[in-house]
């Protein structure tokens, strides 16, 4: 009876995952899913012939190259949570495949789930792009109603093969109990392009990532981060953009509040290919005396032919602009939530317009909820 | 003026003095606006005219020294900016701020939660195709005006303070702004029934051939000086410039 009624109660959590973009009911359009609850995985459906969705455990059996994927991009001995996903017996975790040329229109869903108190959930994710094929993957992370600490650690590798298209889009929504530690690479080849979206609107104890791109000839990353860190939340998060090929480029942008939280945003962009180009760019808002933002961008040149550039800046909600809307009527209170919300709305510029909507709505949502 | 004699006082300003950063920028300023009035505020540049309406407004950084403001007869000296605004209180600023992110339909909306409203209040102002743009971001110089108008409308005040409304602005957008400005204070009302208020500061007399003001003033070096009929002291503004009423103003000062 008990284990009845825990899926009953699973079930109206994974219901409410809309929030970070997974749609259980079938209501947006999507060309497949792909859930994990822990370390159960309760859907793994692809609805385009193209498309190849199976838990990574199966893929390692079906096709003989996949565990040659395995830990190429991502050292296994980097530190202690990819030795800890290396280690796994039982593989747990995604393997989305889009053949070559196939153009997937509607989003794939992803999401991985923490349910029970003080799991540990431990991930490996491989997607593959064959040449000239696109696809757009929403991946959202979230978590039931925790109360003791839980953990989710994945290694992701993605392979963007020759002029492929992959936007690979991220809503998390972890709380205060969740630790948080995704360890991604991504080979973008000849003329690939890679588009990562990040959006962190709510709580997260801690989170820390750093994912990086290697950038083959003509190949482009463009790295987009909108983060809300508010009541305690700790977030070191980055981008690492690797340019390897001739013409390659990386763009690496961030915009974040800090609300009583502690921000770290490190953006690395190395040159090595002719006539490439790097730009980083970090808008921080610091919202009161107890957070903190720090923006570590790092530039490095090793060829005469490449371009690289950063812009930073941190600053306060303005008073005059703060005076101006309550003059017209707005309590404080509903001033700075429109001024933050106008504030991380700025960064939603750079998302594809399927995603624009979904995040302002989130942004809305974020930003309403802010009390003084 | 005769019309207004048995008008209830909505605003009374009693010997105001104001400083910033030790600075003096306002003297004793006095000036009581009766229901259904027009008051115009005539001055040289950095005499303190946008110090004025921004005081009674309730923007901070101003030191109230000395004097009071009083609204339906209360004294607002402490109510804070929303206060005053939800009170009545509104403000088109002669230098609106850029409000990044937040589009004019999004604030609108805010102000009047009533979405239908803002909508055709945007189209009333010819508005409508901004609704989407971001608050003043990149907005000439006579849009912005016609923004602040826009958002009075939404908040619909009933002391209405505009501080040079009509600067560059071209003459086509000039009628439509006064017929906003007209609209905001009941000018196609009877007198009678006349409630609103307004406060115009400006430096043409393009708006006075649109609109009836009740009384004029010059503020000089923070002190409200040659008042009267309003077109008068354009006119003589116009033909002799600002130097009579700095003579009064240097007059009072000796007296006071
Ligand atoms: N925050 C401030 N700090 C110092 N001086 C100020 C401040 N605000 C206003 N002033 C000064 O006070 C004086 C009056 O300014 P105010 O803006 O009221 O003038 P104004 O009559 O509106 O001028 P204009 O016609 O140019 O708009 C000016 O000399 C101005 O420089
Ligand atoms: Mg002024």
């Amino acid at each position: 009876m008990k284990v009845k009624k825990m899926d009953e109660n699973l079930k109206e959590e994974i219901a409410g995952l809309d929030r970070v973009g997974f749609d259980i009911k079938g209501e947006t359009e999507r060309s497949g899913s792909f859930l994990v609850a822990d370390d159960k995985t309760t859907e793994s459906e692809s609805k385009e012939e193209n498309l190849v969705v199976m838990p990574l455990s199966f893929a390692v059996e079906v096709y003989d190259w996949v565990n040659e994927l395995r830990f190429s991009l991502v050292d296994r001995e980097k530190d202690e949570y990819t030795k800890e996903v290396a280690s796994r017996k039982e593989l747990l975790g995604s393997f989305i495949y889009v053949k070559e040329g196939a153009k997937i229109e509607a989003p794939f869903q992803s999401c991985f789930f923490l349910h029970c108190q003080g799991f540990r959930q431990v991930l490996h994710n491989i997607i593959v792009l064959e040449p000239n094929s696109e696809l757009n993957i929403i991946t959202g992370c979230a978590t039931g109603n925790l109360v003791s600490v839980s953990s989710h650690i994945a290694v992701t590798e993605m392979f963007v093969r020759k002029g492929a298209h992959l936007t690979y889009t991220m809503i998390h929504d972890w709380g205060s109990k969740a630790v948080v530690y995704p360890r991604a690479a991504i080979d973008v080849e000849h003329g690939g392009i890679f588009t990562s979206n990040y959006i962190a609107l709510t709580q997260v104890k801690e989170i820390q990532s750093n994912p990086v791109a290697y950038l083959s000839d003509n190949a482009s990353a463009k790295f987009n981060s909108i983060i809300y860190g508010r009541d305690g939340s700790f977030f070191d998060m980055g981008a690492m953009g690797i340019l390897k090929g001739e013409n390659a480029s990386c763009e690496i942008v961030s915009r974040v509040a800090s609300k009583n939280s502690k921000l770290i945003l490190r953006a690395y962009i190395e040159g090595n290919g002719k006539n490439t180009r790097g730009h980083t760019e970090c808008n921080g808002l610091l919202l009161d005396d107890r957070s903190s933002v720090t923006a570590i961008p790092e530039l490095k040149a090793n060829n005469i032919d490449t371009e690289l550039s950063h812009e930073a800046s941190i600053g306060k909600i303005a008073g005059e602009k703060l005076n101006y809307l309550m003059s017209r009527g707005l309590d404080e209170e509903t001033a700075r939530a429109l001024l933050i919300r106008g504030f991380l709305e700025k960064g939603i510029e750079g998302l594809p317009e399927s995603l624009k909507k979904k995040v302002d709505k989130l942004i809305e949502i974020a930003a309403s909820s802010e009390s003084l | 003026m005769s019309d207004s004699k048995d008008k209830d006082v909505l605003l009374e300003v009693k010997n105001l003095t104001v400083e910033v950063a030790g600075k003096r920028l306002l003297r004793g300023v006095d000036m009581i606006v009766k229901e259904g009035e027009t008051h115009v505020v005539f001055g040289p540049n950095g005499s303190g005219k946008t110090t004025l309406v921004n005081v009674i407004m309730g923007l901070p950084d101003y030191k109230v020294v000395d004097g009071d403001i009083l609204f339906r007869g209360d004294s607002i000296l402490e109510w804070n900016l929303t206060e005053r605004a939800k009170s009545g209180i509104g403000l088109a600023f002669q230098h609106p701020p850029v409000v990044e992110g937040v589009s004019l339909g999004v604030l609108l909306k805010t102000i009047i939660p009533d979405k239908k409203t803002s909508e055709e209040i945007a189209k009333n102002a010819h508005m409508e195709d901004y609704l989407e743009r971001e608050v003043n971001v990149g907005f000439s110089g006579g849009e912005r005006k016609k923004d602040e108008l826009l958002q009075l409308l939404a908040q619909a005040p009933q002391l209405v303070m505009f501080d040079e409304p009509d600067s560059g602005v071209d003459v086509d957008s000039i009628k439509l702004m006064v017929d906003i400005m007209r609209k905001l204070l009941q000018k196609n009302t009877p007198i009678r029934e006349r409630k609103n208020s307004g406060i115009i500061v400006t430096h043409s007399g393009v708006i006075l051939e649109e609109i009836h003001a009740d009384r004029g003033y010059v503020l000089v070096n923070g002190r409200l000086v040659c008042s009267g009929p309003p077109l008068d002291i354009f006119d003589q503004v116009k033909n002799h410039g600002f130097e009579r009423c700095i003579k009064e103003a240097y007059e009072s000062e000796k007296d006071g």
